[in-house]
């Protein structure tokens, strides 16, 4: 579906017209992201972050596909063939490096577009099924991560293994015969490293997949918009190309800049130094920390410290870590206010910026060593994060009053007078 | 119905959090945690005086100093400590030339094993070959030091530090700590991580090795300059990372310029205000 006033593609030219009757791939193109998409006029920066993130699974996959060329997924020679791309391989630390902070900054941009999401309430109906699927590709995008981070075979990646599947050890009867079956041993070994490899390589084409059906969905009504109201007429939309094209090409380059300065001047500042150890199952390291985009999740599993009801502190802590993100799939339903824009909803957005400042607290908590004040602080914001989601937002989204909202888009931009002139269909 | 059920949900993780809240809050104000003796004396590593040539956004190795450390290693370190990512060859890129990486690599026996005969052989070390491994005949494990300085937080200013942090154990350690006294065979010394360390102080007098170049071998122009050459060992491409990153940097920079234009331009006129 499209808005009635998309341009259509013409080819003008003998050829072009032969191609749209055999195969309409420049059409497709040209409807998804050409000047056929009309996409409204007033996106903010906020809305360059999707892009950027595609370009990221990108980049990680051209990256990720040049290093298997030179890695070898064994125990005994993991270690040192990554070394061995970082010494002798021509451009191979380049290689690394851009894959190893290409991970990083794909978590930095889907983590600003999913908040970019809890804002402007971008899972609210129509756009359900584009948040659902944006969810799964967070899920797909956070198993990947951690099982390339296992590949260098370093020490933090042979603990974060075993930390991270003896998690399916909690779970009650079936736990340790799933946690062998995922590992293919008792422990993290040459099997588990296999396996990872070949999911690692696997998992990426998976999520493009995914987000072939998230850019479908959110072509059915179209991309939201800060004020929430929806489009009404064309005054509101200016063609995606050239109008975000353009914008986008600029975000890109502001991406870029911050992105290579990490990978040529701090490479491994958001890394481990652990990880330049070889794995040695005989010695744990003093403090296990998974990578940095995993740190709230983490303070989380390690904010139940102590047996509840029935259930085992450590039972509790798994659930609860992947109810962390499980509730994201059911903020459609939770959040009832039909207003979707945060500038619009005065309780909502105090809520919000609290949750920001909750997530960062809880991140850096999820980093530090298990040890108080630290353990006291994760847990009072993991109630924070629970009560947010689960009890503030049904709530407040039932009773809270939000303030008047543009009468357009256009109007939005335009201001009152000029916005009201546009933005009245005119008689054909 | 399933705003009802999130919010039982909700409850019932709050509820649990708040248990564990509790029980931590009471058995921290019955048994308020005692700090460690590692806590109180532990040390963060520091830069030698004028600070490392390769620190900082235009930093590069000064091959002199990592001539010096390769010294300090091969006559020091290597006693105990193996090199083994590190080949003969990549020693050109730290200033030596084809004869003399040749010359360095035939002072070391490289082993072999012949799998015909399953004896171990040795040759001359040839510039292909890698430092050989180490064997150490005391107890222990004296860890490979080709990546040393990037499996520590800290790195290079570790290394100087440990080098040369070794000390007497302070008489207030031992008042507020009487049980933490360094055991016979380990060494104190605050920068590393349980303060009492196995190794013995390795550059323990001055002049310890006799530089080419004329440098004074103080303990801390040795510590440094070793420091150096195992920061060289752990990111050999560290020079050609930095100048490729400027100009990448210049390129994205006037890139963006022109895109931001480019933005400006095609937006001219649609923004309204």
């Amino acid at each position: 579906m499209s808005f009635p006033w998309a341009k259509e593609y013409t080819p003008a030219h003998p050829f072009t017209k032969w191609i749209d009757e055999k195969l309409p791939l420049p059409r497709f193109v040209f409807n998804a992201v050409g000047a056929g998409y009309p996409v409204p006029r007033n996106l903010n920066y906020a809305w360059n972050f999707g892009i950027l993130a595609g370009f990221c699974l990108m980049l990680q996959i051209v990256t990720g596909v040049i290093l298997a060329m030179h890695y070898a997924a064994n125990q005994t020679v993991a270690f040192d063939s990554v070394e061995h791309i970082m010494r002798d391989v021509n451009w191979g630390w380049m290689m690394r490096y851009a894959h190893a902070n290409g991970a990083s900054a794909f978590f930095v941009v889907v983590y600003i577009h999913i908040f970019r999401g809890f804002f402007y309430s971008s899972y609210k109906a129509p756009r359900e099924m584009i948040w659902l699927l944006g969810v799964v590709i967070f899920l797909l995008m956070m198993a990947t991560a951690f099982m390339g981070y296992v590949l260098p075979w370093g020490q933090m990646s042979f603990w974060g293994a075993k930390v991270i599947t003896g998690l399916f050890g909690a779970i009650p009867l079936v736990g340790e015969p799933i946690q062998q079956w995922l590992l293919g041993g008792f422990a993290p070994d040459n099997a588990a490293l296999n396996r990872f490899f070949s999911l690692h390589f696997l998992l990426p084409f998976v999520i493009a997949g995914v987000v072939i059906l998230h850019i479908w969905a959110l072509h059915i009504p179209g991309s939201s918009n800060p004020t929430g109201v929806e489009v009404k007429t064309e005054s509101d939309t200016v063609p995606f190309h050239p109008y975000y094209t353009a914008k986008d090409g600029f975000g890109l380059g502001v991406f870029l800049i911050g992105y290579c300065t990490m990978l040529f001047f701090f490479p491994n500042a958001l890394g481990h130094p652990d990880n330049y150890i070889p794995a040695n199952p005989m010695q744990t390291p003093a403090h296990i920390v998974p990578e940095w985009y995993f740190w709230p999740f983490y303070a989380i599993l390690r904010a139940f410290t102590q047996d509840f009801l029935f259930f085992p502190a450590k039972l509790l802590g798994v659930l609860a870590m992947f109810s962390a993100i499980l509730v994201w799939f059911f903020l459609p339903w939770l959040d009832r206010s039909p207003v979707r824009s945060g500038h619009f909803r005065p309780t909502f957005r105090k809520f919000f910026y609290l949750l920001v400042i909750d997530l960062l607290v809880l991140g850096y908590c999820g980093g530090s060593p298990a040890a108080e004040p630290y353990v006291m602080i994760s847990q009072i914001a993991s109630i924070y994060y629970f009560a947010h989601f689960l009890i503030i937002l049904p709530i407040v989204s039932a009773i809270e009053r939000p303030e008047p909202l543009p009468f357009s888009i256009t109007e939005a931009v335009l201001g009152h007078d000029q916005g009201a002139a546009l933005a009245t269909p005119q008689p054909a | 119905m399933i705003r009802i059920l999130s919010i039982l949900v909700g409850l019932f993780f709050s509820a649990a959090l708040t248990w564990s809240v509790g029980l931590g809050a009471y058995s921290y104000v019955t048994e308020p945690p005692k700090e460690t003796v590692e806590e109180a004396f532990h040390l963060h590593p520091h830069e030698p005086a004028g600070g490392f040539s390769f620190n900082g956004l235009f930093g590069k190795f000064d091959n002199q100093q990592l001539q010096r450390g390769f010294k300090v290693y091969s006559e020091v370190c290597a006693n105990c400590h193996a090199l083994k990512l590190v080949a003969f060859r990549d020693l050109k890129a730290i200033g030596y030339n084809d004869d003399e990486v040749k010359a360095i690599a035939a002072k070391y026996q490289i082993p072999e094993y012949d799998p015909t005969t399953g004896e171990v052989k040795s040759h001359a070390g040839l510039a292909k070959d890698r430092f050989p491994p180490v064997v150490y005949a005391g107890s222990g494990h004296p860890p490979d030091l080709s990546l040393v300085t990037k499996a520590r937080h800290g790195g290079a200013e570790y290394v100087y530090s440990l080098l040369t942090g070794y000390a007497e154990q302070p008489a207030e350690l031992l008042k507020r700590f009487p049980e933490a006294k360094t055991p016979d065979g380990l060494y104190y010394n605050p920068y590393f991580a349980n303060l009492n360390i196995a190794m013995p102080e390795p550059l323990a007098s001055d002049d310890q090795v006799t530089y080419s170049d004329g440098t004074k071998a103080t303990k801390a122009q040795m510590a440094a300059d070793v420091a150096a050459f195992l920061t060289w060992t752990a990111e050999p491409k560290l020079d050609k990372r930095k100048q490729t990153g400027w100009a990448v940097l210049g390129f994205l920079l006037f890139a963006t310029t022109l895109a931001y234009m480019a933005y400006r331009n095609i937006w001219a006129g649609k923004k309204g205000h």
